[in-house]
């Protein structure tokens, strides 16, 4: 970047007030904003894997880490990756089908008590499940005593809370994009003799697809990224999920030359949440400023 | 409104989808009740044929369309979200805790098991300690008869399957257990000194060395008292319900008590006890500290690039702001484990890059700013992404107005754009505030707390969610009861910050139509 100078030719001075600066701000967050992913690219090519032999751009290239990732036995990498998908997959599907099934009542139909739920579900969705780690440890302890396939150490007594999590902030982000759609679109299918069944999967879901989108994506990825209750739930090695597994690659629990490993784990990792940022960027903004916060 | 009249038109595959869904809620309903009915847990079985009920009703009648859509929401949101948090408050009001896991029972037989003496017919056991995930030292006993596994707890002694063991027949891994190793064993032997399994009303399994044995108690218990005496020590201890332990006469506890009620002791605590409050409304200043300050730099910065970039025909711009979302698009999970090891001190990029000797986990200033700067690079992107859209949904016919007015750059900005914003984005700034106040990830992947001062239960950089959740989980003794209040606690603040953000955006919303 040319350094902008306050006196100079005029034309020079023109475009670097109008224009310059911007360019100059722009490089300047994205530098700040690129350094550690950089940094992660070149820890992952590393072919010493060690934390103090990563530099910030890559010296040498070598896939000895992600080799390393699918071969070394302390490091189940594929069955984390799997089973994140296993749960946050079906997770995100299910609570938001059913959180659409919500919104759609709260917003086409109206009934005694509709206010009150609609703000207990607000209240409610405040408190987040990992607020009441200690209660949910309980209930799926005495969950597992009778249904060991959904208790403690199960993939799917946890995926039941992620559920559980995401159901009020979907149902209202929901909500808030059924009211767009007009309710005259609800009465001419009425008159044309379609059931209210018909009236939901057929119209309303293909016009919210955005926002299904969305919401999608966000219980998704905050699904991939709890930490807090993944690990007191899942704690056997290969059953753990991304986040539990790949910070035990990290420093403090093991050997310096596993960083590169867990930088390898990272990208693959991250290969699969940019994808689907940047295949949804067109309905993200319009999603966030519906009021949705990337958990 | 719909009309009630279109509910006459049943359609056939709507018919045969509804009946194949109901014969999958039947089957269901059949599966989980198996279980139960062998268990003779009646009241579970009710419950489970009341919500069987509810849902053929709903689903079988045709006034209240709006239930069919409601029900499976409601049915998910009670079990888990609405009864944890019931759960919650009620443990905020107990002395749950390690010490005080079990009722008053099984207190007094854990008490009677400790007093075991070995008796010549008594079972002998090799010896394995583990520690269940929410850390209760369970002794994982091989029968040394016939090879048995056991697991045993103050609570008793349930059988163990799927153990590991190893040539001697010792356990070495079972399924929900992280086993000791013998340099654990070693080291924490004095915790097992105490611990005792009862296996009958006298008689009892306690630990010696590396086995453990069978035998009977010289201890039993008197309900006209309410006491347990030792005959072999005289020893006396005296049941005090209020705070659910045994006590000596001259005031020692026996080590096990049992589950209370202490009313808002929890909350009381915070506010009376000096050794708390002090450490407690330190957490509570850093965590309002922290999330302010997040919200300020992220939307300081995002602000700032959004307004660079809102300019129409700047060449880049596409690929720009392709690029700024990529931080937002990363795992935050991992990005937030890869500041960890930048900020490390021998070898971290940062003080490679500027040359720098910051040990920043060591000082309470130092890994507060390096919190923050990691978690502003978290979320400046997503600030980024609202504010451009934001600007762009701007009036123009006010900046015109300004601009003819004379209002340029600065004075535009802060007497035009900014307001405007603002109001556009005060609730998202407010839910992001909320965010980060519980901000678990942020701290415990980046920090973990530290750095702790010596003796002190609380880090410099620890947010009340991860004090809170060190209190229930973490290697010292677990007190659900205190941590649960501390949620509660955190629950009423984003409440009432949530409802100022409400009273903000009622307006818009369709809650009052």
């Amino acid at each position: 970047m040319t350094p902008v100078k306050r006196k100079g030719r005029n034309p020079f001075v023109k475009w670097a007030g109008d224009t310059g600066w911007r360019h100059l701000v722009a490089w300047a967050a994205l530098i700040f904003g690129l350094v550690p992913i950089v940094y992660v690219v070149s820890a992952a090519f590393n072919p010493n894997g060690t934390l103090s032999s990563t530099s910030l751009l890559p010296t040498s290239f070598s896939l000895n880490n992600f080799e390393k990732l699918f071969t070394d036995d302390n490091v189940p990498f594929a069955s984390w990756f799997a089973n994140s998908l296993m749960i946050a997959v079906p997770a995100a599907f299910i609570s938001i089908f059913i959180s659409s099934l919500a919104a759609y009542a709260f917003s086409r139909f109206r009934f005694k008590g509709r206010r009150p739920m609609l703000l207990f579900l607000l209240l409610i969705q405040m408190f987040p499940a990992f607020l009441a780690v200690v209660a949910l440890y309980l209930i799926f302890g005495s969950i597992g005593e009778f249904y060991p396939v959904a208790g403690l150490n199960t993939k799917l007594g946890l995926m039941l809370v992620y559920m559980g999590g995401a159901l009020g902030v979907s149902t209202w982000l929901m909500k808030g994009f059924f009211d767009t759609i007009p309710k005259e679109l609800d009465e001419a299918a009425t008159i044309d003799g379609a059931s209210h069944a018909q009236i939901f999967f057929g119209m309303i879901l293909p016009l919210a697809a955005p926002i299904i989108a969305i919401s999608g994506i966000l219980a998704f990825v905050g699904t991939m990224n709890d930490f807090i209750l993944a690990s007191l739930f899942l704690t056997d090695r290969p059953e753990m999920t991304l986040a539990v597994g790949l910070k035990t690659l990290t420093a403090e629990n093991s050997p310096a030359s596993y960083f590169g490993i867990f930088a390898a784990g990272t990208l693959l990792t991250s290969i699969l949440t940019v994808a689907v940022f940047m295949s949804l960027q067109r309905y993200i903004v319009s999603g966030l400023t519906g009021g949705a916060v990337k958990g | 409104m719909l009309d009630q009249r279109a509910q006459g038109s049943v359609n056939a595959a709507g018919l045969i989808i509804k009946i194949a869904v109901l014969a999958v809620v039947a089957a269901l309903a059949v599966w989980a009740a198996l279980p139960l009915i062998a268990a003779g847990a009646w009241w579970g079985l009710a419950l489970e044929a009341a919500v069987v009920a509810v849902v053929f009703y709903v689903y079988l009648q045709r006034r209240a369309i709006q239930l069919k859509y409601l029900v499976p929401g409601t049915l998910l949101l009670i079990a888990f979200q609405i009864l944890p948090v019931v759960l919650t408050i009620g443990t905020s009001f107990s002395n749950y805790g390690d010490g005080h896991r079990v009722d008053k029972e099984s207190a007094t037989e854990a008490i009677i098991a400790a007093g075991v003496q070995q008796t010549p017919d008594g079972a002998t056991y090799l010896l394995a300690v583990g520690e269940s995930a929410s850390g209760e030292l369970t002794l994982l006993l091989t029968d040394q008869a016939d090879g048995s596994t056991w697991a045993g707890t103050e609570e008793g002694l349930t059988e163990l399957d799927g153990a590991t063991v190893d040539a001697t027949g010792r356990v070495t891994a079972a399924p929900g257990y992280t086993v000791w190793t013998l340099a654990d064993l070693n080291e924490r032997q004095g915790e097992l000194a105490e611990l005792a399994v009862p296996t009958g009303p006298e008689t009892g399994i306690k630990v010696q060395g590396l086995s453990a044995f069978e035998g009977r108690s010289t201890r039993s218990y008197d309900e006209a008292c309410d006491c347990i005496t030792d005959t072999a020590t005289n020893t006396v201890w005296y049941a005090d319900n209020e705070t659910g332990t045994f006590l000596t006469e001259d005031g020692q506890a026996a080590l096990v008590g049992w589950r209370v009620n202490i009313g808002a002791g929890n909350y009381l605590d915070v506010i009376t006890d000096p050794e708390i409050r002090g450490p407690f409304l330190g957490v509570f200043a850093w965590n309002v500290m922290f999330a302010a300050g997040s919200v300020l730099f992220t939307f300081a910065i995002g602000l700032g690039t959004a307004m660079a970039l809102n300019r129409p025909g700047m060449r880049g711009t596409k690929v720009y702001r392709a690029f700024m979302i990529l931080p937002y698009a990363m795992p935050s999970f991992a990005m937030l484990l890869v500041w960890a090891q930048m900020f490390n001190r021998d070898f971290g990029l940062i003080n490679e890059l500027f040359n720098l000797n910051v040990n920043w986990y060591g000082g309470t200033w130092s890994a507060r700013a390096m919190v923050l700067i990691a978690n502003t690079w978290l979320g400046w992107p997503y600030m980024f992404l609202i504010s451009l859209g934001a600007l762009q949904a701007l009036p123009s016919d006010s900046l015109e107005a300004a601009k003819i007015d004379g209002a340029t750059g600065v004075t535009a900005f802060r007497k035009i754009t900014l307001p405007l914003l603002l109001i556009a984005l005060t609730p998202l700034l407010i839910s992001s505030f909320a965010f980060n106040f519980n901000n678990f990830n942020a701290i415990e992947l980046l920090s973990g707390g530290n750095p702790f001062m010596a003796g002190d239960a609380v880090g410099g950089t620890d947010l009340l969610i991860t004090y809170a959740f060190r209190q229930a989980f973490g290697s010292s003794s677990a007190d659900y009861g205190f941590a649960s209040a501390i949620s509660v606690f955190i629950f009423l603040i984003v409440a009432t910050i949530s409802a100022v953000m409400f009273r903000f955006t009622r307006n818009q919303e369709d809650v009052y139509s």
